[in-house]
């Protein structure tokens, strides 16, 4: 017998295992015909999206989805990471207010991290006629909430629920192109796409998206690598429309980014994660969205991240305004207390009080005099990231807005291939 | 009695017999059957959904548009191309560095061999989204590393490692270095000593002894270390994502994204089947390269 | 006489070489080695030290502030990354269950029998360990989408048994393979029926190797993020949880989180090798 080496303890059998290959030649090539032939004999179609109201009629029967108005006590709201305020243990002030002034309890869940993998999460269940578990959802625009409505999975708004919106909403965020009329959807709150930089690197403050492609950055650029936030600017920076941009403008707006890639100026494109590069050093300039240069700036004790260095630009082209959307999705369980919470938060007190935390632009104009008088949060009153100024606002952008399913393809077909 | 116990015997065989037959099927069953519904069948639906037509909001229609998979390799060639090249390095890193590791544990590792294999097992037991992350922290650019390394001025200020590809390199050779050296050390442990003190009593140096007759001896380990190394390399797309940059784009990052984003679940499906394909293709040349055998004996 | 000839053979080194190159390149194999190792262990040391970092209660930053014990005083302070975990935990305890025992299952017909199904079983374990994981769960998502089947726990489950089976097979068989017959025809001799034979004497002399491909599929399940990314729904693992957080930066909860889960398959682990020691087998090598 051979002599075991010593300290030769560990059971050889799940070592064995890990690499334990029992085949033959002959039964592999046999086998793999079989496998080819269950592959062709599969010949169903993925359906399409059978159900919804895709062709709304002229008059909804509201009746049937909002039944006698009387909430059912309970909701269930989908939300973005840091989109609410919250207090030291974690509680939202205003989701407590709120359950106190309507009975209404809330669940709340930011289980939203980015618009289209959450919106591949809830289209199936919807396609099923299914309840997603929401009965509030938080999407942008520029694809996000374009897809939900177009799909016919938004619930439409009874506006008699919404008298506070009718008052106090912004006028200029009303009868958005995307959702005309606000059948579906009101904003939650909107923000700018513009220009991040670390001041403390960069002693000349930028002035528009052309600095992004400064050969003096090389390696310490951030940009958006999603197919609104990187184009968007991009055409802006050149003087165009990009709702009015022809193909080929895309085109040149596309190169102009790819020698920039080619050069090795960018050092990644991202997705939120870009503040993070940017508050570690890994770029020194960036797209950025306004919120989160505001949050990254204040300090730690005011619940920010304590880097004062970094500030936001609006580009001199003008910056993109975007905005995220509340909207009911189909088969929602509890439309009422939904759209009683959406006229709730466009009370001028509640807006400020979210305001003041969320640091990013509210829909409701007249929360800043709350913030100013009552919160005595002049830092947060004055800042044109959080309560712009019609200047600011009338050089802006909005973000593409897509016709046809086959004009989003064209459209990502010649961005797409720039940020992955 | 003799009779008796041959009647017996005799009155007992069709009964077992019959029971022995089904066994094996009756076993196989259950676990079979899963298979079959969730592994086979899907990988069936997904070439069929590969030959579809459509999107989201109109509905997919069977076209058997096998176009699809010229067109999808074409427009994503570059990425196939660099997974496969980024696979081959970090195999082959690994099995650099996994080598002499399972080479020095086996031969030398003694009484405390076996707490070195668990050191080897270590990095299991975290989530592998942890380590990937863990290692982003390593090498931040102003991080523990690189940043002691530049305020020693050691390093320009604007090196980097994160966002290129010697990070997600490195990262995928991290995350799957156990998985090469586990069979190594499988194969290398099982070398015959007296093979190896034969070689040496016949005059042979040490690095003959070793290039004669060990390593030869552990070549099935190493067959099964690349094995099981670079085909989930290959389709790996966490560390590209964490650690990656402009240029460092796997197949993985894209399959993921046309499934998962922007929901061409056709393309999708036609860039997993030629991914698939690809592999399988390469694994039964080496299989018959190899010989499969071999394979099968040394375990 | 010759056993004690290759006894002492075996302690003496192997060859004697020439001179002084021998004392510092007898260090090169073993420093290597153990370069290596600490490669190895490096992420899991800033893991556990991290996660001791007072960096405040939102996010882990590189900037050591200080020790805190923070993490874990407010291990639960997040409630959507416990409840990811939570699920971590319930979908690897019940896909290790069902895998473990399908697995064993066609683990013990792959050994015992030779039946015309055989070389297609073989091949198909081969083809799902072989597969790789972005097409094993994109295939799965596609048969969902395809029959309108809403994801959530119940497909991620289904998932992970898919995939583990094969593994338990594989481990199990591989015990099996040195499993001594004897055994049990003595068994049977003694006039034990099939079924008592495999409940006395075949289980428990198995059981390691079970417990082995069990071990192994848990720690598969509750560590898989592509397969669970493709057909996990609305539903979060901790895998998932911490993926997505990268994005707005992670929590210290979820470095004190993987150390905690780091100890405890450590100890397990340690657990098994002991268990090992002590159950005399009988392997025919």
């Amino acid at each position: 017998m051979s002599e075991k080496p010593e300290g030769r303890s560990i059971d050889p059998a799940l070592l064995r295992g890990l690499t334990q290959r029992r085949i033959s030649r002959r039964d592999m090539l046999k086998y793999g015909g079989g496998a080819v032939g269950l592959s062709i004999l599969a010949a169903c179609g993925v359906s399409g999206t059978a159900t919804g109201n895709r062709s709304t009629p002229s008059v909804t029967n509201f009746s049937k989805i909002y039944d006698d108005g009387k909430p059912a006590g309970v909701l269930n709201f989908a939300n973005w990471e840091d989109y609410i305020d919250v207090d030291s243990k974690g509680n939202s002030p205003s989701l407590r207010q709120f359950t106190k002034d309507t009975g209404i309890k809330v669940n709340y869940k930011t289980v939203i991290n980015d618009n289209d993998p959450f919106l591949a999460k809830i289209i199936p269940v919807l396609q099923a006629g299914q309840d997603t578990g929401y009965d509030l959802v938080v999407l942008t625009n520029g694809g996000g909430i374009e897809r939900l409505i177009r799909l016919g999975y938004a619930t439409p708004l009874d506006h008699k629920y919404l008298p506070n919106w009718e008052k106090n909403a912004d006028p200029k965020t009303k009868d958005p192109v995307y959702d005309p009329g606000n059948k579906y959807t009101v904003p939650w709150q909107s923000g700018f796409t513009g220009i991040g930089y670390n001041s403390k690197l960069i002693k000349t403050p930028p002035t528009g998206f052309k600095d992004l492609l400064n050969p003096a950055y090389k390696g310490k650029v951030g940009m958006f690598a999603n197919n609104q936030d990187l184009p968007c600017p991009a055409l802006a920076s050149m003087g165009l429309d990009p709702n009015k941009a022809t193909p080929d403008q895309w085109k040149q707006a596309a190169d102009l980014v790819n020698k920039a890639r080619g050069d090795g100026i960018i050092r990644k494109f991202y997705d939120q994660s870009y503040i993070n590069a940017l508050e570690n050093g890994d770029t020194i300039i960036t797209q950025a969205w306004s919120g989160d240069i505001y949050i990254a700036s204040q300090p730690k004790s005011g619940g920010g991240d304590g880097y004062p260095e970094m500030k936001f630009v609006f580009p001199q082209e003008g910056p993109i305004y975007w905005h995220d959307n509340i909207a009911i999705p189909l088969h929602a369980q509890h439309p009422v207390d939904a759209i009683t919470y959406m006229n709730y938060v466009y009370r001028p007190d509640v807006a400020g009080m979210m305001a003041d935390f969320i640091w990013y632009v509210t829909p409701v104009p007249s929360a800043k005099d709350y913030v100013l008088t009552t919160l005595k949060d002049s830092t947060v009153a004055n800042s044109p990231l959080i309560f712009p100024t019609t200047e600011d606002l009338a050089h802006a952008w909005q973000y593409k807005f897509f016709k046809t399913p086959q004009e989003e393809d064209d459209w990502n077909a010649v961005w797409q291939p720039v940020y992955t | 009695m003799e009779r008796r116990v041959a009647a017996g015997v005799h009155v007992g065989k069709p009964r077992t017999r019959l029971g022995k037959r089904l066994a094996p099927y009756l076993l196989v069953l259950p676990g079979g059957l899963w298979l079959l519904i969730f592994f086979l069948v899907p990988i069936g639906f997904m070439a069929s959904v590969s030959l579809q037509t459509g999107n989201l909001e109109e509905g997919f229609r069977q076209t058997w548009h096998f176009h699809r998979y010229i067109e999808v390799f074409q427009q994503y060639r570059p990425e196939f191309i660099r997974s496969f090249v980024y696979g081959s390095i970090a195999t082959g890193i690994t099995l650099a560095a996994g080598y002499p590791l399972a080479y020095w544990i086996a031969f030398h590792g003694g009484r405390h061999k076996t707490t070195f294999l668990f050191l080897l097992l270590l990095p299991f037991f975290v989530s592998f989204v942890i380590r990937t992350l863990a290692w982003q922290f390593i090498l931040a650019d102003d991080g523990i590393v690189l940043g002691a390394l530049k305020r020693w001025h050691l390093l320009p200020h604007s090196f980097h490692v994160l966002a290129t590809q010697t990070a997600v390199i490195s990262g995928i050779a991290y995350n799957f270095l156990p998985f090469m050296a586990l069979p190594l050390y499988v194969a290398i442990e099982r070398i015959d000593r007296r093979v190896v003190e034969a070689a040496s009593d016949l005059y042979a140096n040490k690095r003959d002894v070793f290039l004669r007759v060990i390593f030869p001896l552990s070549i099935p380990g190493v067959f099964a270390g690349i094995l099981l190394t670079f085909v989930p390399a290959v389709g790996d797309y966490v560390n590209a994502s964490i650690l990656g940059g402009t240029n460092t784009t796997m197949i993985g990052n894209i399959i993921q994204l046309e499934f998962l984003q922007n929901f061409h679940y056709p393309a999708a499906a036609a860039l997993s089947f030629i991914l698939m394909g690809i592999l399988l293709v390469g694994i039964f040349i080496y299989a018959r390269v190899l010989g499969a055998r071999s394979i099968e004996e040394y375990v | 006489m010759s056993v004690v000839m290759t006894r002492e053979v075996a302690k003496a080194p192997p060859v004697i070489p020439p001179g002084r190159r021998r004392t510092w390149t007898r260090f090169i194999l073993p420093a290597y080695a153990g370069l290596v190792l600490f490669y190895l262990v490096l992420p899991i040391l800033i893991m556990i030290l991290y996660g001791f970092n007072a960096s405040g209660f939102k996010r882990v930053s590189f900037r050591w502030e200080g020790f805190s014990l923070f993490a874990y005083t407010h291990l639960f302070a997040r409630p959507d990354l416990t409840a990811a975990l939570k699920n971590s935990l319930v979908i690897a305890v019940g896909s290790t269950i069902i895998a473990t025992m399908l697995g064993t299952l066609i683990a013990l017909a792959l050994v015992r029998y030779r039946f015309r199904g055989r070389g297609v079983s073989e091949f198909v374990l081969f083809l799902n360990i072989s597969a790789p994981e972005i097409v094993l769960g994109a295939s799965l998502l596609a048969l969902f989408v395809s029959f309108g089947v809403p994801r959530g726990l119940l497909t991620i489950v289904i998932a992970h048994v898919m995939f583990n089976i094969a593994y338990v097979a594989i481990t199990v068989r591989a015990r099996l393979a040195g499993f001594d017959r004897h055994l049990e025809e003595a068994a049977q001799d003694l006039g034990a029926g099939p079924w008592t034979t495999f409940l006395r004497v075949t289980l428990p002399l198995i059981w390691p190797g079970i417990l082995a491909g069990g071990l192994l599929a848990f720690a598969l399940s509750i560590d898989d993020f592509v397969i669970t990314n493709f057909n996990a729904g609305a539903a979060q693992t901790f895998p998932l949880w911490v993926y997505g957080a990268v994005k707005v930066g992670i929590p210290p909860q979820v470095f004190a989180m993987g150390t905690l889960i780091f100890m405890a398959g450590v100890l397990l682990a340690v657990a098994n090798i002991l268990l090992q020691h002590r159950k005399p087998v009988t392997l025919n090598r």
